[in-house]
């Protein structure tokens, strides 16, 4: 009598396994595997041809040249930055797609958010380039209108490395947002105003706690996204973008010194771990509801 | 009853709606709608749904704005008054408690937003708690209360602003039937504690008649009737409310004979019944008639019936044991027509089963004729 149920639950079991195997292996191969041999590498200093042995220093590197944590910490700000602008952007945007857009309407501004998808992100940031660079069209226009004397060059700025962090990231934002802005209940904001609320009050002690999981869950997501672009940096940002994936990539490709690289990654790896941490301790957010809505 | 909605000498009604009209494309939703609610007074507003009573509702709370017609709450003009300013709190249907917040800050919340300071507040709520019977609650989570718990959080959430008037809406509806009923009774010992005005929305006539001192019954954009309780069972206006408020049955025939205030009705195939015309009938004329259930009284023969009142016969189909509600179903002998009729509170008619033949009768005085619909 019991051997059947037994048996039942060690085929469900086998299905399970057998159902997670290609995402297992997966996660073992491309992402636990690597890091494994990242952190091996980061973790040894060359002493002399094909000669390693177990040292700090490349950490130590990290910490010695200014150049290095300063662009370190340039590249944490500007992330901090772009997030929240994105944010302050998506809000409205949520907003209308969820509360004040009906059906077709609000299906149609959801794709109008998805559309910059549809193009590699390449070619959409060679086209914020043919729009921004010294002869291209905003310059022109500029010129043109009388507001400046010449073409100026648009590109290559921190807030041109800003518009193209935010302008990738706002679907990453509004879709979290539109999720939780959906399942406010409307008669809470209408019970909130007939006690006395307006706007702002109503959106600080209604709208904003109910949406909290889903303002961490997009802040978290657009803040990985940034820290980690690496095309829109440096393609809008030229040689002064200094941004850390940048250093990442000239430490393995340029300099082909693979065990400073590997520790830039894990110095990456560890600040956006940090980060998101400290962004559901400020905000009073459990990491798995925050991801139930992400 | 009706004694609570005589207004206070000298003192205007709570509320006053006049002539108000409310259009969605071609549709009127509330139409020309007029009335007057005394001081203290508890008012439902009757209707099947999609009658306007929910869009008045939101009129007088400021949530929709009228195409014409004026609102006054407490004697002042509510136009162009937002809902946040008007002297009126409202209990939604699915009670809108804010999950994000305690009970003590759901009762706050409004004095939160008039600047009433923390302390002050404080004290407050937990004095609005303990007079709807929830003292200590302040620091539970909203999700912890019982239905009937949530019910007074969103009534004491409204009562601690002391508004001149407070409206709800169907706060009932969400509720199963064992609790409704008890409710339904806090309810009423709420209101008259407080002594405010209330306004309250239902399609549920049993919520209405027991609840409130006046009833207006609304039919597509119009209230058919305003009265009290017992004016709209005992003396509907119109067919509209005879069929709406309480149990009735209905038959529908031409006029054969009219004998000064009663008519005589061909209720089909040649069935004829007595009936109190509500409005003058000519011979020939289409009519509908109404009878209660309880105005029928079943009799084994004619003979036992008060004198005056005809006899009918018909054929049991079903028998409804509901205790105090119990009813017969039964088929007229010549007209084929349901009928039900309340079973007698005595065992008298214990034995009664589908099939059987039995006699009835009833006071043309408590059956009343409308013109055909």
């Amino acid at each position: 009598m019991t051997e059947a149920p037994a048996g039942a639950q060690w085929s469900r079991r086998l299905l399970l396994a057998l159902l997670l195997a290609p995402a297992l292996l997966w996660l073992l191969a491309l992402i636990i595997l690597p890091h494994v041999d990242l952190a091996v590498l980061s973790f040894r200093e060359r002493v002399a041809p094909r000669e390693y042995a177990p040292s700090l220093a490349q950490y130590r590197t990290f910490f010695g040249e200014p150049l290095y944590w300063h662009v370190f910490v340039r590249t944490a700000a500007l992330s901090a930055i772009a997030t929240l602008i994105t944010l302050l952007i998506a809000f409205p945007i949520a907003w209308i797609i969820a509360k004040l857009a009906r059906g077709r309407m609000s299906a149609l501004l959801f794709v109008v958010c998805l559309i910059p998808f549809w193009v590699s992100e390449t070619v959409r940031t060679l086209g914020w380039m043919i729009l921004l660079r010294e002869s291209g069209v905003l310059p022109a226009i500029l010129t043109h209108l009388g507001l400046t004397a010449q073409p100026v060059e648009l590109l290559y700025h921190d807030a041109t490395i800003l518009v193209g962090l935010v302008y990738t990231s706002l679907l990453f934002m509004v879709v979290p947002l539109v999720g939780s802005l959906e399942s406010l209940d409307n008669s809470l904001i209408e019970a909130a105003y007939d006690l006395g609320a307006r706007g702002w009050s109503i959106l600080r002690t209604i709208v904003i706690p109910h949406a909290a999981p889903g303002i961490t869950a997009g802040c978290i997501v657009v803040f990985m996204l940034t820290l980690g672009n690496y095309l829109t940096p440096t393609l809008l940002g030229g040689k002064n973008s200094l941004w850390f994936t940048e250093q990442i990539y000239t430490q393995f490709i340029t300099r082909f010194n693979w065990e400073q690289g590997a520790a830039f990654g894990f110095l990456l790896l560890a600040l956006s771990t940090a980060i998101v941490w400290l962004g559901l301790k400020l905000s009073g957010q459990r990491f798995s509801d925050v991801m139930r809505r992400a | 009853m009706s004694t609570a909605a005589t207004p206070a000498p000298g003192k205007a009604p709570d509320l006053e709606v006049r002539e108000l009209s409310k259009h969605f494309a071609a549709h009127a939703a509330v139409n020309s709608v007029s009335c007057s609610v005394a001081h203290g007074s508890f008012f439902s507003i009757l209707g099947p749904s999609g009658c306007g009573k929910t869009t008045l509702l939101r009129m007088i709370a400021g949530f929709i704005q009228p195409d014409s017609g004026a609102i006054a709450i407490g004697g002042r003009d509510m136009a162009n008054v937002p809902p946040n300013r008007r002297p009126v709190n409202m209990v939604f249907q699915h009670l809108a408690l804010f999950p994000m917040m305690s009970v003590g800050e759901n009762v706050a919340f409004g004095l939160a937003r008039r600047g009433v300071g923390r302390a002050e507040r404080t004290r407050r709520a937990a004095a609005m708690l303990e007079r709807v019977g929830l003292a200590g609650a302040a620091p539970r989570r909203t999700d912890e209360l019982s239905g009937g718990q949530r019910q007074r959080v969103a009534i004491a959430r409204s009562m601690v602003l002391e508004p001149t008037l407070l409206l709800l809406d169907e706060p009932l509806g969400a509720l199963d039937l064992k609790l409704r009923e008890h409710m339904k009774v806090e309810l009423k010992q709420l209101q008259s504690a407080f002594g405010t005005t209330f306004v309250y929305i239902t399609h549920d006539q049993s919520e209405a008649l027991v609840l409130s001192d006046r009833v207006g019954v609304m039919n597509q954009g119009r209230f058919e009737q305003l009265g009290t309780p017992q004016e709209l069972y005992y003396s509907p206006a119109t067919a509209f409310v005879a069929g709406f408020v309480g149990a009735n049955n209905r038959l529908t025939g031409t006029v054969r004979a009219v004998d000064g205030a009663l008519l005589e009705l061909d209720a089909g195939e040649g069935w004829r019944v007595r009936v109190r015309a509500h409005a003058p009938l000519g011979v020939g004329a289409a009519a509908q008639a109404f009878i209660r259930p309880e105005a029928m009284s079943l009799v084994r023969t004619p003979a036992q019936l008060p004198p005056g009142q005809s006899a009918h016969s018909g054929e049991v189909t079903d028998v409804l044991f509901d205790g105090a509600n119990s009813a017969v179903l039964l088929r007229e002998a010549r007209s084929r027509r349901e009928l039900r009729i309340a079973l007698p509170q005595t065992e008298a008619f214990a034995d009664l089963r589908p099939g059987a033949r039995i006699c009835f009768g009833f006071d043309p005085e408590r059956a009343i004729g409308f013109a055909a619909a």
